[in-house]
């Protein structure tokens, strides 16, 4: 891609314009994205008032991303635990086709992650991956689950079942892959998740492919800002059910985290020695925010 | 009680733009065949299209082209993007359902009502199911680097064309496998439209073909000596044929057979709610269904209360106009098999049961049968041991759950079943001791993708659907 052309949406704004007469008139502006955050479906500023400095990658000033407060954390929380019940009680297929339109969505405004300097083929790799989890929303039952032959006349049956909110704390690098390989199973098996991310453009940017996606609102939500002041709040929340700590690079912070989210007995995944977010996932994103449910029933005449 | 008068409310043709003429789909492209033949709508006889008839050396053609696209495209394609062709399939298919359902419904004969809310959105389903095992194959618990078998052929019946070639269609898709596929004789045109599906999601060449014709066209897929696979659906009859022609060769073989469900009702079951279920079971799809609850065994104290309620049911069923919005029951889909459907009728009553139908006008022109039920049937009787695979019930009574299951087994079939009582226990004892790959409890004809079908005993062996569906199409 040309320099010229990476530097901003704002450049058009610096070619003079000409009328048909000659007559030179004032460039036109470009008007700018204002990045906040992501709670309930809508895209509310923190509620704190405060935001930060983002700047591209040659430092140049690009926008003032929101900052998120504990008191945003709660509200996450709240909105979160809104939408479980209908989304957990959705049906499989019905999150399978969510997630697809996701993939969707973000395949067509592919561009938009290219204009924020997210490679190429992690943009494939990040559509691929949800394709992959809109596949295992009506699968995973039938490989974690199935029948027990119990050694009585009882029929017994074990079905997975989310865990409920999940908090997430997103790695920073790669962005995009990054977000989607955390919020994806969580959601592909009927939880709802907070992320936190220090990534505020490439998020939000998701956050508007995830609000145009027939995702509901709360099902997925998005804090900008910084995981030191936000985590603490969640990872001590008693209405989270879960603690996703594998895109954190702070171990002394992780712990910390682990530690308080013991008090509510959270589900938590630990952070990952050295992660590859290309590689193959496997099971264990998804099992991890899973419970097991057994049911029995006698038989007889 | 008297049934409501409706006026009609006949579905649009306008969005089916129907051909004179359609040639076979090979290597992505239609191409004409050795012969031709007319496909007609059942329920006028219009002639709707002429179809081509695939020769011996049209069904080599379209192996042939299988076999490449097998060995240099789809085999060596890793599972992602398969899944992405599918979950394509999947789309295209639901985002023209409306034409889809109305061409079923002209080709087929059964109710738009059904086209339109059972075989086109389950086939879509369906699609989108597989599509989503494509990358995922290793956690099927098929081994830990399942395998394709190469090429398969798939014969299918008239009685669901486009849910039973999803049904072939996407597992064998899926798990890496390339297809040729014979629609049924009287129902090829959905199949076709299909195959412009194929190429509206740019689906490599040769990936799936179809070979449109009749019992012979058949007989040259399962028959062709680089055909992998065998996949049948229809009457018992040809499928033992089918067993017989594969013996001794390296090909994996699934039927889908022939059934003569029991519908068992106990004496404690919600009547109504079982009324409902006894007439989904039997009516649906006029009866061409072949997990149809053929045969109701209801306990002999609530015989007489629940057939008062079954014969009130029985004359609210519009039966008609097939593209009618409110119509039950359709037509019935060829003369041959309104043949067949009448002869069994007669014999019903010439063996002394006693037969009902309620006062039911039928169009004068196609193909037409209207919704019967005999009492007072017994085992022994030809209409309580044949599928007849048309709307016509038979009932037998029983006295002990015991017996109920001795009358339920007491058939060479074992498709399906069904089980009607509050007692949730009683229910899973029952199904415990039926001989039958589906058993319904208080409900009746559900399918769902994710959900394995298929039958024991002569009702054949391989279940489609579900991840159990997948290994019809593995290696192993």
């Amino acid at each position: 891609m040309p320099a010229k052309k990476k530097e901003s949406a704002d450049s058009v704004a610096s070619a003079t314009r000409v009328t048909a007469g000659g007559v030179a008139v004032a460039p036109r502006l470009a008007v700018r994205k204002t990045y906040k955050l992501f709670i309930g479906g809508a895209f509310p500023r923190s509620e704190s008032g405060r935001t930060y400095v983002v700047a591209d990658s040659k430092g140049q000033f690009v926008a003032n991303a929101a900052q998120a407060s504990r008191k945003d954390a709660r509200d996450a929380v709240l909105a979160a635990r809104a939408a479980f019940g209908k989304w957990s009680g959705a049906t499989a297929y019905n999150k399978g086709q969510v997630i697809y339109r996701i993939a969707e969505m973000l395949e067509a405004r592919r561009d938009e992650f290219a204009a924020l300097e997210v490679p190429a083929s992690e943009v494939d790799e990040a559509i691929d991956r949800l394709v992959w989890y809109a596949g295992w929303t009506d699968k995973l039952a039938q490989v974690v689950g199935g029948a027990n032959p119990v050694a009585g006349p009882y029929f017994n049956i074990s079905s997975p079942e989310p865990s409920g909110v999940v908090a997430v704390v997103a790695p920073s690098e790669p962005t995009l892959l990054g977000l989607v390989s955390v919020i994806a199973p969580a959601i592909a098996t009927g939880n709802t998740v907070i992320v936190i991310t220090d990534a505020p453009r490439v998020a939000i940017t998701l956050a508007e492919v995830l609000a145009t996606s027939d995702v509901p609102g709360g099902v997925v939500n998005i804090l900008t800002g910084s995981a030191a002041e936000v985590a603490p709040w969640l990872a001590s929340h008693s209405d989270v059910n879960g603690l996703d700590l594998t895109g954190l690079a702070d171990a002394k912070l992780a712990l910390e985290l682990e530690q308080a989210a013991a008090e509510t007995l959270k589900r938590v995944r630990r952070p990952a020695p050295a992660p590859d977010w290309s590689a193959d996932p496997g099971l264990a994103p998804m099992t991890a925010y899973l419970e097991t449910k057994t049911v029995w029933h006698p038989k007889g005449l | 009680m008297s049934r409501f008068e409706y006026a009609p409310a006949p579905e649009s043709r306008s969005i089916v733009k129907l051909q004179p003429s359609y040639g076979l789909f090979i290597n992505g492209e239609f191409v004409d065949g050795a012969g031709s033949f007319k496909t007609i709508s059942p329920a006028s006889e219009e002639v709707l299209a002429e179809v081509a008839e695939a020769s011996t050396a049209d069904v080599d053609r379209a192996v042939k082209a299988a076999r490449r696209a097998y060995t240099d495209v789809w085999g060596p394609m890793p599972g992602r993007e398969r899944a992405k062709y599918l979950f394509r399939i999947a789309r295209i298919i639901a985002e023209r359902s409306r034409e889809l359902a109305v061409l079923e419904t002209l080709n087929n004969g059964k109710p738009i009502k059904e086209s339109r809310d059972v075989d086109v959105p389950l086939a879509a389903a369906h699609f989108f199911y597989y599509a989503g095992w494509a990358d995922k194959l290793p956690y099927a618990g098929y081994g830990s680097d399942p395998r394709p078998l190469g090429v398969a052929g798939q014969v299918i019946p008239w009685n669901f064309p486009l849910l039973m070639l999803a049904w072939k269609i996407a597992p064998a898709l899926a798990a890496g496998n390339t297809v040729v596929l014979k629609p049924a004789e009287t129902t090829p045109l959905t199949a076709l439209l299909f195959a412009e599906i194929c190429q509206q999601a740019e689906l490599p060449p040769g990936v799936v073909n179809i070979v449109t014709g009749a019992g012979e066209t058949g007989a040259a897929v399962v028959n062709h000596p680089d055909v992998d696979k065998v996949a049948f659906t229809g009457s018992t009859e040809v499928g033992r044929i089918i067993a017989r022609a594969v013996a001794g060769t390296k090909k994996k073989v699934t039927l889908e057979l022939g059934g003569k469900a029991a519908n068992i009702v106990f004496d404690d079951a919600a009547i109504d709610q079982a009324v409902e279920g006894i007439v989904t079971g039997i009516f649906f799809n006029q009866g061409h269904v072949c997990c149809a609850g053929s045969r109701l065994l209801v306990q002999e104290s609530v015989a007489d209360q629940l057939l008062e309620s079954l014969k009130r049911r029985m004359a609210t069923l519009r039966v008609g106009d097939p593209l009618d919005k409110n119509t039950d029951v359709g037509a019935i889909n060829s003369a041959e098999q309104l043949a067949r459907i009448k002869a069994l009728a007669e014999i019903g009553s010439a063996e002394g049961a006693e037969r009902w139908s309620p006062a039911c006008e039928l169009p004068e022109r196609g193909f037409w049968f209207a919704p019967t039920i005999f009492t007072g049937v017994s085992q022994a009787h030809r209409i309580a041991r044949e599928e007849i695979f048309g709307p016509v019930l038979s009932v037998l009574t029983f006295r002990t759950p015991g017996e109920a299951v001795e009358k339920a087994n007491n058939t060479p079939y074992g498709l399906s079943a069904g089980v009607w009582s509050e007692k949730g226990s009683r229910i899973l004892a029952i199904a415990d001791q039926l001989r039958a790959g589906v058993v319904w409890a208080n409900t009746f004809n559900k399918f769902d993708p994710t959900s394995p079908f298929g039958g024991y005993k002569e009702s054949g062996y391989g279940r489609e659907g579900g991840r159990h569906g997948l290994e019809a199409y593995l290696a192993g």
